[in-house]
């Protein structure tokens, strides 16, 4: 920097592109209109590098953001305009904020003089995503854009990662800036990785060294802070068997022998039921949601808990712990492992496979290999999996697809499921799908999607159409909006309210944006149109008409303790 | 005593952006906590705001707002108090007529025992100004109530910690070196 004689002013438009540049951005995601058409003014004319991807809805450019932020790492960008472009992206940002998503949203304003005047398309974007996002910032001048970005990259990314909203005025965009630009590494009153305690460290050892039983169970803070071979590394060491949360698949490969499942409502019978069991609970990039929990007040009693997360104000929120480390998953896990002794706990290790032993029998062979009767859904996920030999990015929708996408899939490497998690925002599926696949072009990208979801954004096929995007959709049709259904059929005495589906011939639609498409209804056709689908890198929808009163088993009823499972709709677990 | 709902003082520094009030009593409302009182002002630190805020909260609760307040990016660091740790005050006004405040045989009497003083008497009216507790500005206004009192507005709580230094400033100090440490790691680079 230093010499800046041969600055030049630049528009605050184009000043956003080279910010976003300076960034390492390629890809944004977007809509235009009235308000932000000077940035689009300036994308078309100030020769920027980076890719533009037109969606068909905001709430589909956030959610591909949102895709593409969790395949890379790195924060998804979002640009669209005021007033109406802003509030459809919303219920990404409340999605992001709740699964801790790094993403950039900029998003247009009316012209300085018009704040605060009902203006045409104004909307106080500032006031709506305040408590929603991590940090948001209404840009009012050129001069001051390069900060804001600068500083919206960086909380965005550090920490625990969020959204961030960057609300850019007419004048703003129109004025003139001698531009400069100087990434943020540092904000005073932000302390982005808490320095993990010396002592907190040494008591957690401690006890982990003292356990007889010890057990591990991980979350998303794992994949973001990439610390998935420390993680590795303090299971083997210690020999302790781990659970995954939904967010926290794929962090271990699912063969690696001391990962025992999913925990959680619908996850696996042993994890869950040894939560109840383990003497030291040890709680990595977690939070304690409470489809992880089921009843709080009988969860994991019996043992000590040691939690670490990144974010403080998790720790304690919601279990008490015996000791909190707040600080990054990878720092903090090798300065355990490096600091505890190697241990063994084969008996332990080994009571999990009862438990396994009866979910198997009860839930998963006639789930993945009925034999007869209609097509299952987790028939249809556990033969994508095979097929794709457990090597594709798995996306998810939201409702029993979701369940049983990430009940069945197999994977054989980091970052490789993404759902809606904390929110469960139906419609995630298809824009999530094609930014991952923006993101990871090489790779696969399988969506499991319901009837249900698939409506909330089939527009997005637009998008798939117009940047000829490679994903694989697997629609589970089943005719209803499946999971409620089947609450309602547990819970609700078989009034099935409003969730019947008259739906559309999806093979039209699919036509219709020139995608190909096949439907399945008979078991004999299923592993040949999988294997269609994932035999080359075009998009492809594959309908796949399953039993329309498949129900998600195991589950954790609602104000059930995390170890009162039923196996069916008629028999609950026992304990061996 | 984790159950035991007390009022709490809670001490927000903030850096001074835009919203960031709203943002915070925002995490009151959501967590179901009342705001009894509130005020904002400059802090004795340059660029550094402070807000302070009562509430009653059981002990649990108070801790985990206090920590999603500190979350917030713009935020410094925040901290609750009970009653015995902090020195506190509120500012009361009350204003009267005059014609009917000098019916009163002893007004200065009255403002004596109360600690209270005149800060504006004109022709028509008269200011009357108490800091003190809410039971002991409340208690002046039941006195006052007599001559009828025309106007009464109470601030919100103001408080010090009984410490001996801005409960902040440490926090800032070491901020400050690991900002020199930054800067030295990006100028390397
Ligand atoms: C935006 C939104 N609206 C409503 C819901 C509530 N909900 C959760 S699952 C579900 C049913 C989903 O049905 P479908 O998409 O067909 O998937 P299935 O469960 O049948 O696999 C509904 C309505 C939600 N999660 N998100």
């Amino acid at each position: 920097m230093g010499t800046d004689n041969n600055k030049k002013a630049i528009t605050g438009s184009e000043a956003l592109w080279r910010s976003l540049e300076a960034e390492g951005v390629n890809t944004v995601f977007g809509y235009p209109g009235g308000q932000i058409m000077p940035v689009y003014d300036s994308f078309y004319s100030c020769g920027t590098p980076i890719r533009h991807v037109l969606v068909r809805h905001e709430q589909g450019a956030i959610h591909a953001a949102q895709g593409y932020a969790r395949v890379k790492g790195e924060p998804g960008v979002v640009i669209v305009t005021s007033g109406p472009g802003a509030t459809n992206v919303i219920t990404g940002v409340v999605d992001a904020m709740t699964d801790s998503t790094p993403v950039v949203v900029i998003t247009g304003q009316v012209a300085n003089a018009a704040l605060g005047t009902d203006a045409f398309q104004e909307a106080d974007v500032t006031g709506l995503t305040g408590p929603i996002c991590k940090w948001n910032y209404q840009i009012r001048r050129a001069e001051d854009i390069a900060w804001a970005v600068s500083r919206a990259f960086f909380i965005a990314k550090t920490g625990r990662p969020g959204p961030v909203v960057l609300d850019f005025t007419k004048d703003a965009q129109n004025g003139t800036v001698e531009f400069e630009y100087k990434k943020c590494t540092f904000i005073r009153s932000y302390v982005h990785i808490p320095k993990p305690s010396d002592q907190a460290i040494e008591k957690a050892v401690e006890l982990i060294d003292k356990a007889q039983k010890p057990f591990v169970v991980f979350g998303q803070g794992v994949t973001i802070s990439n610390a998935e071979p420390e993680l590795m590394e303090f299971l083997k060491k210690g020999d302790i068997p781990a659970g995954a949360t939904l967010l926290g698949l794929s962090a271990l490969p699912s063969d690696f022998p001391l990962y025992m499942g999913m925990i959680g409502m619908h996850g696996n019978v042993a994890p869950n039921v040894k939560t109840n069991e383990c003497d030291v609970l040890i709680a990595v990039g977690m939070r304690f949601d409470d489809r992880v929990t089921g009843t709080v007040s009988t969860y994991a009693k019996q043992a000590k808990v040691i939690h670490i997360d990144i974010d403080p104000s998790e720790i304690g929120k919601i279990i008490p712990v015996e000791v909190g480390i707040k600080g990054d998953a990878k720092q903090v896990l090798s300065a355990i492992t490096s600091k505890m002794k190697e241990s063994k706990h084969t008996e332990w290790v080994d009571s999990f496979a009862a438990c396994q032993e009866v979910e198997q029998v009860k839930v998963i062979t006639p789930e993945v290999a009925p034999g007869e009767g209609h097509i299952k859904m987790g028939e249809v996920v556990d033969c994508v999996s095979r097929v794709s030999g457990g090597k594709a990015i798995v996306v998810t929708d939201v409702g029993q697809n979701q369940m049983m996408g990430a009940r069945y899939s197999r994977f054989a490497q980091k970052r490789s499921f993404i759902s809606s998690g904390g929110l469960g925002t139906m419609g995630f599926g298809i824009p999530a799908a094609i930014g991952a696949k923006i993101a990871a072009p090489d790779r696969q990208v399988c969506l499991f999607v319901g009837d249900g979801g698939l409506q909330m954004t089939v527009q997005e096929y637009g998008t798939i159409m117009q940047e000829g995007t490679g994903v694989k959709i697997v629609l589970l049709n089943n005719n209803w909006l499946g999971n409620v259904r089947q609450w309602q059929e547990l819970f609700f005495g078989e009034r099935y309210s409003q969730t019947r589906m008259v739906n559309p011939d999806f093979s039209l639609i699919a036509k219709a944006y020139g995608i190909k498409t096949r439907f399945v209804e008979n078991r004999k056709d299923l592993e040949d149109a999988v294997s269609e689908m994932l035999s080359d890198d075009s998009p492809f929808i594959l309908e796949v008409h399953v039993e329309e009163n498949g129900m998600v088993m195991p589950m954790v009823p609602p104000g059930k303790g995390i170890n009162q499972i039923m196996l069916t709709d008629k028999e609950w677990f026992e304990n061996v | 005593m984790e159950n035991e709902v007390r009022t709490y003082t809670v001490t927000i520094y903030t850096e001074n952006q835009i919203g960031l009030l709203a943002q915070i009593s925002n995490i009151f409302t959501r967590r179901s906590l009342s705001i009894w009182s509130l005020s904002a002002g400059a802090s004795s630190m340059e660029g550094i705001h402070n807000i302070t805020i009562v509430t009653d909260a059981t002990e649990k609760k108070i801790k985990e707002v206090v920590q999603q307040i500190e979350k917030r990016v713009d935020v410094v660091k925040a901290f609750f108090y009970t009653a015995e740790k902090i020195v506190y005050r509120e500012l009361a006004l009350y204003k009267i007529l005059t014609e009917d405040l000098l019916k009163c045989d002893d007004i200065e009497g009255l403002l004596n025992r109360y600690h209270a003083r005149i800060v504006e008497m004109n022709k028509t009216f008269t200011v009357i100004q108490k800091t003190g507790h809410t039971t002991e500005t409340a208690a002046l206004y039941d006195e006052l109530k007599e001559y009828g009192v025309r106007q009464f507005v109470r601030s919100g709580r103001i408080a010090v910690s009984r410490a001996m230094q801005e409960p902040v400033f440490k926090f800032l100090q070491k901020r400050e070196r690991e900002a020199e440490k930054y800067r030295k790691q990006t100028n390397k680079q």
